[in-house]
């Protein structure tokens, strides 16, 4: 074995309560794409912050190239060819991609001589780029190149890639691909993160696995099966959704030309969307984010109002009520953002679920909230969603993330909707309790409930979905059944070509 | 009614007297928004730069020491207030009201042995033939240095925040923090640097005020000209340019209306002493209408607090 490009020996690093990293060793060689996998919260994104030079370890030690390695400052990490892609980019919506790639790099060059880079590297690796463009009227896989590019530009060794796809259609995940075993070949090293384990099968050539901050594992990922792997991730068995028989029943949600023009200069205005979702369907709506999902959630929840009959429940036009009297009728919605959007982040889960349940669960007497009711409804949501906490009095926003999302998400099917609208239910959420969520959802369906689900995660669209539908530049494909539609057909309407799924 | 004795040059030329501390104080406070943070004790720094330049020039008989102090002066305080918001990680809404409250009081409280002085004379562009050409002489060439000085700090501000690298890293702070911060930008203390500057230009503007435009010391002179530079701030979306534009208006209405009251026109003076403040929110509303292209120029991170947890 040659000498390893990044030796990590015993690196440590402890946040109050919690032991982030613990004793974790392995090494990268040049030219090998190494898998990262582990749950939420399992210590992924701190090592590759140590790496990078975000964090500081508290104890153990780094070698690039055989030199000890210890960097202060990502400028650090840079210079001597580490670079980063983040989960969240790092880029600034307002400026335009050339602004962008100097602010990550050590000594720009001039302008002009920028740019013709830019169209260099960007061109040679399949990843086309124009400089002068504004970062906000960007798809997110242009903007994922633009973070790609600025680490090429500055001939990288080893390349950090944190969650890299869960944006990107398979299209676009299949050119990245293209691109990471073209810089593999090179000789970049890859340390690639990701909850896709088929993904991790198809590229990586070597996995570590962390659990509770430690390794607990290390597998080659050709040689494993994407559940083999989850289950060394969690340590256990992974539930899958069971399988259900779908009998459409009466519709309850009827969407006739919605429109909405959108409040972000960057977001995407609704056009024309029309659908029908009946009892008992689950309804998967796809497509990249920033093509009108949130405005479509805003509009179905009722925070933004629309003409009276383009929402209908039940055949009655609801599109000018607002949330508390749609919640009354029984039109519930779970937005993405769940700190600030779905929960207010420091106030305890007892009012969180108040908030959200007081109408229907009748928690308030003459104006007078009814203590009793409203922290019996709270506890009822983390006794049977399994939500870890301390105890209703905690803040939402002590919980984690997956927590959080089962609390927000039980919170909702607990009041027993008529139809249910959650945004990306799971999103940064590990793999048992994304299966818990997914489950729910499907069980309020089996009641006769209705829901739609909007998702960028196709895996999981296809999980649970009885049909189908893709929202591209706020417009909404015909909903077709789910069962039997191919990945690349999704792909193709993901990008925009609704015509031809319609026909299909 | 009788206009003729309005002058439209001897208009324009006090209009600019009128607009240059607040153009002063709004392109500090630009620089210091397009940091991402929101400072409203403008009002607080301007006062103690009109008193702290009173005080210092006549106590060392030069206009030029008063104006520096002024800039020191504004600088300390904007920096309490970088000190609590941006390493406290106060509130920055309620501490930018409250240094406007400190600032009045403090001012006050320095200046009472100084109400009723004369500050040193402060020089004047006087070029000969130029200065006495007709229109264009008092126009361009028979200003006091400070109003050549505020044009070009609001140049150079354009070029620092458009050409410069430095300037695109500022931006690129206050337009995402977090992103800035995971680069390997130190953003405090790039915020901690913008506070200052737009601290030492309140502090001039209000030294501006209290040792050439009317020149003495009087308790709450600036009489709200913090406030309408917050204004023209947000007024000129954030673009140096149009704050020249908006300081200028507001002056021009300013004078305006004064004149009118000269002429002893039938609005009660009450009401035209109004009309600059009004004019300054109609204009606001209807720049903010769009909503869409209002928060297109706006730093993204303006008032948010950073908190670098990781």
């Amino acid at each position: 074995m040659s000498e390893p490009l990044l030796s990590i020996e015993g690196l440590s690093k402890a946040y109050p309560g919690v032991q982030a990293n613990d004793n974790v060793s392995f090494t990268i060689q040049p030219g090998e794409i190494h898998a990262l996998l582990g749950e939420n919260g399992a210590g992924k994104s701190t090592l590759v912050k140590m790496i990078y030079g975000l964090v500081r370890p508290d104890s153990g030690d780094m070698h690039l190239h055989g030199k000890h390695y210890m960097p202060h400052k990502p400028s650090e990490a840079r210079a001597l060819g580490v670079g980063m892609v983040f989960q969240h980019f790092s880029l600034f919506e307002a400026m335009n991609v050339a602004e962008n790639i100097t602010l990550g790099m050590e000594d720009a060059p001039p302008r002009l001589e920028l740019a013709q880079k830019i169209r260099e590297v960007s061109n040679a690796y399949g990843l086309p780029l124009d400089p002068d463009r504004l970062i906000g009227d960007l798809s997110v896989g242009e903007r994922q190149r633009v973070e790609i590019v600025r680490c090429l530009l500055q001939n990288p060794k080893l390349l950090i890639m944190d969650e890299p796809t869960s944006v990107l259609t398979p299209q676009e995940v299949d050119t990245l691909f293209t691109t990471l075993r073209k810089l593999s070949a090179e000789g970049v090293a890859i340390l690639y993160i990701s909850h896709k384990l088929d993904e991790i099968k198809a590229l990586c050539g070597s996995a570590t696995i962390l659990r509770m901050g430690k390794v607990v594992d290390t597998c080659i990922p050709a040689e494993e099966t994407a559940h083999s792997m989850a289950e060394m991730m969690i340590g256990g068995e992974l539930a899958m959704p069971s399988a259900r028989e779908f009998t459409p029943g009466e519709v309850l949600l009827e969407l006739d030309g919605l429109a909405l023009a959108s409040l972000d200069p960057f977001g995407t205005s609704l056009e024309n969307v029309s659908l029908q979702l009946r009892a008992g369907e689950v309804l998967g709506v796809g497509g990249v984010a920033g093509n009108g999902q949130d405005e479509l959630l805003l509009a179905l929840s009722g925070e933004r109002l629309v003409d009276k009959d383009m929402v209908k429940l039940k055949g009655v036009g609801i599109g000018s009520l607002g949330p508390t009297a749609r919640r009354a009728l029984g039109l519930l919605a779970a937005p993405e953002e769940r700190l600030g959007h779905a929960a207010a982040p420091d106030m305890s889960l007892s009012e969180n679920g108040f908030l959200s349940g007081w109408v229907r669960m009748k928690l308030t007497k003459s104006g007078f909230v009814r203590r009793g009711r409203r922290d019996d409804f709270a506890r009822d949501i983390v006794s049977r969603f399994d939500v870890r906490t301390p105890g209703i009095s905690n803040a939402a926003r002590s919980l984690s993330g997956g927590n959080l999302q089962k609390f927000v998400i039980g919170r909702e099917v607990l009041q027993g909707p008529t139809v249910l609208v959650v945004n990306q239910p799971t999103w940064g959420v590990d793999a048992s309790a994304a299966a818990a969520i997914r489950q729910a959802l499907r069980d309020l369906a089996a009641e006769g409930a209705a829901v739609l689900v909007i998702s960028q995660d196709l895996d999981e669209l296809m999980e649970m979905s009885d049909s189908f539908a893709v929202l591209a530049e706020g417009h909404i494909s015909k909903p077709q059944p789910a069962h039997g539609l191919s990945i690349e057909k999704i792909g193709l309407m993901m990008g925009g070509n609704l015509e031809e799924s319609a026909h299909a | 009614m009788d206009f003729s004795s309005l002058s439209l040059v001897a208009l324009t030329v006090s209009l600019i007297g009128a607009a240059t501390p607040i153009l002063l104080a709004a392109i500090g406070e630009l620089v210091v928004e397009k940091s991402g943070v929101l400072n409203l004790g403008v009002e607080g720094m301007m006062i103690i730069g009109a008193i702290a330049g009173f005080a210092i020039s006549v106590e060392t008989g030069s206009v030029w020491t008063g104006m520096l102090a002024a800039m020191a002066a504004g600088a300390v305080l904007a920096l309490i207030f970088g000190f609590l918001t941006q390493v406290l990680l106060s509130n920055q809404v309620a501490t930018g009201l409250a240094l406007t409250l400190f600032g009045l009081g403090l001012a006050a409280l320095l200046g009472q042995n100084y109400t009723g002085m004369k500050p040193p004379p402060s020089p004047r562009l006087d070029i000969p033939v130029l200065s006495d050409l007709p229109v264009v002489g008092p126009l361009l060439f028979g200003h006091d240095f400070m109003i050549y000085f505020s044009l070009l700090i609001v140049f150079a501000v354009w070029y620092f925040l458009n050409r410069t690298r430095a300037g695109l890293v500022l931006r690129a702070v206050g337009e995402n923090h977090d992103a800035a911060h995971s680069l390997g930008y130190n953003v405090v203390a790039i915020r901690m640097a913008a506070i200052a500057f737009g601290g030492a230009l309140a502090g001039l503007g209000g030294a501006y005020l209290s040792l050439i435009r009317v020149p003495q010391w009087t308790e709450g002179m600036t009489a709200g000209a913090g406030w309408i530079a917050l204004a023209i701030v947000v007024f000129a979306s954030w673009k140096p340019g149009r704050v020249i534009l908006g300081a200028y208006l507001f002056g021009g209405v300013t004078i305006l209306q004064l004149n009118l009251q000269a002429l002893g026109i039938s609005i009660s003076p009450a009401f035209l002493s109004m009309t600059p403040y009004l004019v300054t929110i109609i204009v606001l509303v209807i720049m903010s209408a769009d909503r869409r292209r209002a928060s297109l120029n706006a730093p993204a991170s303006l008032g948010r607090i950073f908190h670098a947890s990781h």
